[in-house]
């Protein structure tokens, strides 16, 4: 191996690292607040990748029915809530925007020339029609199990994740998809060349990492999603309820992994089955971070992301067997660490 | 009509199915059967266990690959050439190997807790999978073609309606096995597992070697089914052991009902069904493009769970009236059952448990200072003083949960420092908790029967083949004296959860009382008990005083402590402020001024 | 100035089970405007319980009543909006976060009302407890005991509560400092809240209650004026005894 191919896969492994690390931290986000292990996470970037995709090529994509009917279906409910509990104005009118967003969407998703308008408006567009899809999937299947064992969480999250994947191949078909890069520009760093979207990667990520840990630390609604991983039933009784909590994680989860998607599609083809083994990476950061520590998680998704370009390199056979043997050390050095206190059943 | 009714009409169907169903559809019930094996290993490692695992497709891998690679390679090496291609051999040497990987994995991975030990089991499981995939010798992703059929007594098992019977034999062998296990001394160690480690521990089980046998357990019979699934297919590509199989089989277990025997058969069979209900009739509804089923199916799990978070076979046992569910664990009064042997307890007033000053910190905080206390054979101590005063975190001193920063315990003359609470128990110290610990949806008689652990000494096979009946049921007539004795003999198979606070509180009395202990070590045990209640526990103290047991109880209530115990030790602020007889403690200024914060 | 009040809370007739195991049956409690009501009993008698059903965290049956509206399922995150806190007692803080960003957080459903006056109730509960400001930058995690339940309590108040209920807020405390609390609860009740306070420091909590229940095993066992119940030999022989004389200056 020469210098030139080290910072190649170097390159690769960062770019790769950095969306593994926006993963592992929007994973241990959800745990930490909910307690799910949300496998669909992957799901979010495909369908992120394919929807911006999708619509570079003109196709007015279906997604946004999707979207619609979700959103009919999540209405729906909140009428029925509301014939239980009393008419309520303010829910009425909250109602009526929620439909008319999706409606506006469908609409914009038909007329617009999709593959005409700036690519930032695209990306939008994309999470515009993602995002509140997360909090929609949280109510609809996680939220009537929000107290059951760990063990029922977990199969649900899978089952969710084998159902999106499905309608994945439903909305964008069995091909893969490519967008073109943010911008064409590369740089040339002495005899090699860095990738102008690597650059993009990297700088979205850490602004997104700046502007999460912002959030957290210095707004009220941050810092109530951090009180509700911290002390549940101390939330409870702030007013913070787990249902909100629920809500905003997801919406999080949903928009990191749909802006993930963005990124890396025009470096990397997925398919509509490819976000699983992403997602698995994802959660090996997260486990290296002890699915406690953010820092701790990132700086181990991005050595996740340097040692499967390099492993691909020397052994690219045993690539995924090496990054997935990788977290055994990691666990058996915890497993000897940490005390082992006994977990109750709740 | 019995349960056992329903068993044999249950296997009579199962016997006379190939000679009316078409090949299909006993493909479909091979495909069931090898599933359910698999399932019930999970059964016994997630749902009673706790302990969750995606790797089981890996193992049923690892029983696939070994056999397929044996029975059709041409060079042998020569140290295995005498196996000549023999499944049967290969079999065993399957199970070896499986063995081997499994208490590797076992080891490495089953001390973590929570969320890692799945994630840990993804991890190497996905790793086997690549293996198959990748390693010389196995065919890469088309994998190995032509292996023999299996053949026993002569018979070739060549075709699916033959095979069929070996398969449901084995499985309804596993079954049969696994509900002996269960229904044992190591079965309850095992079942504790979930909830109850600690307590477990200080009954005396080894709570990670049961961890690690059921991890084997449930290793092989995922061996052997894949063992079986290579000879039925006679051919094996990697797809079937991947992750998404390792979903599948845990789908299945939760499908079915994840805590119960009988609900592996249930998830195996539903899923199973399902997934080709789902392909055969979708494409008829939907029309045939795009993979509808995947989508339903994924639906279909998330309603279930919704609905029924515990499975089908709970589910269905609810609608079972209850007298047909209490099992009598007891044989009749009228056969002989030995009694189990008795510890020597130690001489009246000779020392039993000595603290010499023991000392813990937490950090800058003294939890307990220079602690110094003496109990004795025949003498009950209480330990009191008010909340936050250190009495917790000294019982957890005495009773080896916890070791002193400086500072000795003595048991019986012999220092606790670095003894597990399983050796301690072994000594013969006996504990109760403040937080009761019991298994709420297990018995009476076998929570109690948990306190008699290490009072039997019959192992995993024993117990799976029921060899070891008769010291089954010394200990279970153990656990019902004991019961009698402290007042629950009306009780025995209840649920324990069903009981009140108070009468769990007892029960853990008569959990400690069967480990037959020489030091009563109580905490808070009046607690939640009503007036006439307390009185009798005070009798049976004293009962066992008179007998020459110590007893150490941390204790609330004045009134029950003032008319009870021998001596008392007073804590305030981690130390000792004052010890004595009652009448002395009760005009102690230095007391007096302690309880002027104290709560009680 | 008891009778005349409006009811503040009205429970009736709540029950709570565990499984099979009824921890309350039929208990009824009502506090006034302006009150400290108190509810003593043993160790397992369902203090607790009756407090966490009372806010919804625990599932009940029976009608809880407050501030004159029905809460049929009591629901923690409505009832906290509207009014209601509870100290719990395992204080239940966010360790890992600051005593400011603690206090700020009881403010959240307010916040989320758009009610930005919780700056000026920040300053007064630290003019309440000076030794929260001293250590604001602090975790709650190492603040002491006697620290961590006026937190707390400062949390509860920070959603301006008209009716705080407190779980045994002198478990674990030195005398001092539980005589420091106890002193509070008059100061709250001056500033109009009402206060449902379950305490096993049975004769402090009758000094300072204007009403009391005695709760034994999920009942109501009495009620009455607490200053009947603190000289009603029954209570004295069961919940006063051993060195209550000293019991008494706590609330002084």
């Amino acid at each position: 191996m020469n210098f030139q191919i080290a910072v190649l896969l170097g390159q690769d492994g960062v770019t790769n690292g950095a969306i593994y690390a926006l993963l592992a931290l929007s994973i241990l986000l959800v745990f930490t607040v909910t307690r799910i292990l949300l496998i669909p996470q992957g799901e979010f970037v495909t369908y992120g990748a394919l929807t911006m995709a999708a619509i570079q090529s003109g196709h007015p994509t279906a997604l946004a029915w999707m979207l619609l009917a979700l959103m009919l279906i999540d209405c729906a409910l909140d009428l029925r809530t509301m014939l239980q509990n009393g008419f309520n104005m303010l829910k009425m009118r909250w109602i009526g925007l929620k439909l008319g967003y999706a409606l506006l969407l469908c609409v914009l998703i038909q007329t617009l020339p999709l593959a005409e308008i700036p690519m930032v408006a695209q990306a939008l567009l994309t999470l515009g029609l993602l995002v509140p899809m997360g909090p929609i999937i949280y109510r609809l299947f996680f939220q009537p199990i929000a107290s059951a064992p760990a063990l029922v969480l977990l199969i649900v999250s899978i089952a969710v994740h084998v159902a999106m994947v499905g309608i994945g191949l439903l909305l964008f078909g069995p091909e893969g998809g490519r967008t073109k890069p943010f911008s064409d520009a590369g740089f040339s760093l002495g005899p090699v060349l860095l990738k102008s979207q690597t650059l993009w990667v990297i700088l979205v990520s850490i602004t997104l990492i700046i502007l999460l840990f912002i959030a957290f630390e210095r707004t009220l609604y941050g810092k109530a999603l951090r009180a509700a991983a911290i002390n549940r039933m101390g939330a409870r009784l702030m007013g913070i309820s787990p249902v909100f909590a629920g809500k905003a994680t997801f919406a999080m989860a949903t928009f990191i992994g749909a802006l993930s998607g963005i990124l890396i599609a025009p470096i990397t083809t997925l398919y509509f089955d490819s976000g699983f083994i992403i997602s698995l990476k994802g959660f090996v950061g997260a486990i290296i971070g002890g699915l406690a520590s953010y820092p701790v998680a990132a700086v181990g998704a991005l050595a996740v992301g340097l040692i499967e370009a390099f492993s691909m390199f020397w052994a690219s056979n045993y690539k995924e067997i090496i990054v997935f043997t990788l977290i055994i050390p990691f666990l058996l050095w915890r497993s000897l660490t940490s005390r082992h206190v006994e977990e109750e059943e709740e | 009509m019995k349960p056992r009714h329903l068993l044999i009409g249950f296997i009579v169907l199962l016997a006379l199915a190939p000679l009316v169903l078409p090949t299909f559809q006993i493909t479909l019930l091979n495909y069931i059967g090898l599933y359910a094996l698999v399932v019930l290993g999970l059964v016994l490692l997630t749902g009673v266990g706790g302990m969750t695992s995606f790797g089981q497709a890996a193992f049923v891998g690892l029983g696939s690959y070994t056999s397929a690679y044996l029975t059709t390679t041409e060079q042998l090496p020569a140290w295995l050439a005498w196996s000549a291609g023999s499944p049967w051999i290969a079999l065993l040497i399957g199970i070896a190997l499986t063995a081997a990987v499994a208490l590797i994995l076992g080891a490495l991975t089953l001390r973590l807790s929570g969320h890692y030990l799945p994630l840990g089991t993804i991890a190497w499981g996905i790793s086997l999978y690549y293996l198959f995939g990748t390693l010389d010798g196995l065919g890469g992703h088309t994998g190995v073609s032509g292996l023999p059929p299996i053949s026993l007594f002569g018979l070739v098992l060549d075709q699916g309606e033959k095979i069929y019977y070996l398969i449901w034999a084995v499985l309804l062998g596993a079954i049969f096995i696994t509900q002996n296990l269960l229904n044992s001394r190591e079965g309850r160690a095992i079942r504790a597992l979930k909830g109850g480690q600690l307590m477990a521990e200080s009954m005396g089980v080894n709570t990670f070697r049961s961890k690690l046998i059921v991890f084997l357990i449930s290793a092989l019979f995922a061996a052997v089914s894949g063992w079986l699934y290579a000879h039925t297919q006679r051919f094996v590509n990697p797809t079937p052991f991947g992750l998404s199989m390792g979903i599948d089989y845990l789908f299945m277990a939760l499908i079915g009902g994840v805590a119960s025997v009988w609900g592996a058969l249930i998830g195996a069979g539903v899923l199973t069904m399902l997934k080709q209900w789902l392909q055969d009739l979708l494409p008829y509804l939907l029309g045939s493009d795009g993979q509808y089923e995947t989508i339903v199916f994924g639906l279909l799990i998330v309603l279930l769970m919704q609905r029924a978070p515990g499975g089908i076979w709970p589910f269905l046992m609810r609608l079972v009236p209850a007298r047909f569910k209490q099992r009598r664990l007891l044989r009749e009064q009228s056969q002989q059952v030995a009694a189990l042997a008795h510890r020597a307890l130690p001489e009246q007033g000779q020392v039993i448990l000595e603290a010499r000053n023991v000392t813990r910190r937490f950090g800058g905080l003294v939890a307990n200072n220079n602690m110094n206390l003496k109990i004795h054979a025949g003498e009950i101590l209480a330990l009191i003083g008010p909340n936050g005063a250190g009495k917790s975190t000294m019982f957890n001193q005495l009773s080896a949960v916890d070791t002193p920063t400086s500072g000795e315990v003595l048991f019986r003359g012999e220092s606790l420092t670095g003894k597990s609470s399983r050796e301690v128990a072994k000594m013969g110290m006996s504990r109760t908790f403040q937080h009761v610990k019991l298994l709420p949806t297990m018995s009476v008689l076998e929570n109690v029967a948990i306190g008699a652990h290490l009072r039997g000494d019959k192992g995993i096979v024993s117990s799976a083949l029921h060899l070891e009946r008769a010291e089954e049921q010394s200990l279970l007539q153990e656990a019902k004296r004991q019961l009698e004795r402290v007042g629950l003999g009306d009780y025995l198979y209840e649920e324990a959860g069903s009981l009140a606070l108070g009468q769990q509180r007892i029960l853990e009395i008569a959990r400690a009382l069967c480990a037959d202990p020489c030091l009563l070590l109580l905490d808070e045990p009046a607690a939640g008990l009503r007036y006439k209640e307390k009185q009798a526990l005070a009798e049976l103290l004293q009962k066992l005083r008179g007998e020459g047991m110590a007893v150490l109880l941390v204790e609330h209530d004045m009134d029950f402590v003032m008319g009870l115990v021998d001596r008392i030790v007073v804590m305030e602020f981690g130390e000792k402020i004052a010890e004595g007889l009652p009448e002395e403690i009760q005009k102690n200024p230095a007391v007096l001024e302690a309880y002027l914060g104290g709560v009680e | 100035m008891t009778a005349q009040t409006e009811k503040l809370l009205d429970v009736r007739d709540l029950h709570v089970a565990y499984g099979k195991v009824e921890a309350l049956t039929g208990v009824s409690v009502e506090v006034r405007e302006g009150q400290i009501v108190t509810v003593i009993g043993p160790n397992g008698a369902g203090k607790t319980t009756l407090l966490s059903a009372i806010i919804g965290i625990l599932r009940s049956k029976g009608e809880v009543h407050f501030d004159g509206q029905l809460y049929a399922t009591p629901d923690v995150e409505i009832l906290v909006g509207d009014g209601l806190g509870l100290v719990p007692e395992k204080r239940e803080l966010f360790a890992s976060m600051s005593v400011q960003d603690n206090l700020q957080l009881g403010a959240f459903q307010r916040y989320r009302r758009g009610d930005r006056g919780y700056e000026t109730t920040l300053a007064e509960v630290y003019s309440l407890f000076p030794r929260l400001w001293e250590r604001r930058h602090q975790m709650a995690a190492t603040l002491s005991g006697g620290e961590r339940q006026m937190l707390a309590i400062g949390r509860a108040l920070m959603g301006k509560p008209r009716l705080l209920m407190l779980d045994e807020p002198s478990l674990g405390l030195a005398p001092l400092i539980t005589r420091e609390i106890f002193r509070i609860f008059a100061d709250l009740r001056r500033q109009g809240v009402s206060i449902l306070l379950v305490e096993q420091n049975a004769r402090a909590a009758l000094k300072v209650a204007d009403y009391a229940y005695v709760l034994e095993a999920g009942q109501v066992a009495m009620q009455g004026k607490a200053a009947d119940l603190a000289n009603d030999p029954r209570v004295i022989e069961a919940y006063l005894g051993l060195a209550s004389k000293h019991q008494e200056l706590l609330s002084s």
